[in-house]
């Protein structure tokens, strides 16, 4: 067994599409028309064969209340792997993106969280040498 | 002023006003990471959110919401009141 896809859930595909694309840099590796949404899977060009990040439809009633709780308290609903947690908060900041954690030595690893604008904080986490 | 002391008297509590004073405007999510990483402190969320309640209560912490998101920063002045009670002795040179 293998993990191929994981997901996230967005309040708007289209709008998800351009943040994760334009902004974090992915590149788009499967759209498929699933009725009113799509199949819309995102991929790292740095790993194009890796893992997928799907951009699942927050459209189940019971998502949107859970997302925002999650969100007041700060947790981020998933977590990427950068080289310098810094360099990409300056990076992210520069085009606008706001952050409810800014890079903070946790140990092991440094962190930092940010807002992907559909509904989820993200953490960005970078292991130390 | 009792519940100022009530809040210090808390091991936990003392180390979630030091990460505060580090940094302000911190969500839950970043308190319970620093005091598990940097402290070893795995104390549940739950237990976190409870202290943090204390804190506020005392005046110590103020909470603030912005957006969708919830902040927590370390207001110190609580604390004038020791002072004004038992002030510092002038520190001998």
């Amino acid at each position: 067994m293998k993990i191929t896809v994981t997901s996230v859930f967005v309040d708007d595909q289209a709008k998800a599409e351009r943040f994760y694309t334009d902004i974090l840099g992915f590149t788009v590796k499967d759209d498929i028309p699933m009725g009113e949404h799509r199949w819309l899977t995102l991929v790292s060009p740095e790993e194009p064969a890796g893992v997928e990040l799907l951009l699942e439809p927050s459209a189940h009633p019971a998502v949107p209340p859970f997302k925002e709780a999650l969100v007041t308290d700060g947790i981020p609903f998933t977590s990427f792997a950068v080289d310098d947690v810094q360099a990409e908060f300056e990076r992210l900041t520069g085009l606008g993106v706001v952050f409810t954690q800014e890079p903070v030595d946790m140990g092991p690893v440094v962190t930092a969280v940010f807002d992907d604008t559909c509904g989820n904080l993200i953490q960005i986490a970078a292991r130390k040498a | 002023m009792a519940d100022v002391f009530k809040a210090l008297a808390d091991p936990t509590r003392r180390v979630i006003l030091d990460e505060l004073r580090e940094r302000d405007d911190q969500t839950l999510f970043e308190i319970c990471g620093r005091l598990s990483m940097k402290h070893g402190l795995n104390s549940s969320r739950q237990a976190i959110s409870q202290h943090l309640d204390v804190l506020e209560a005392a005046g110590l912490v103020i909470t603030r919401r912005e957006g969708r998101y919830k902040y927590h920063r370390l207001d110190t002045s609580p604390l004038r009141a020791i002072v004004d009670r038992w002030p510092l002795a002038p520190e001998e040179e």
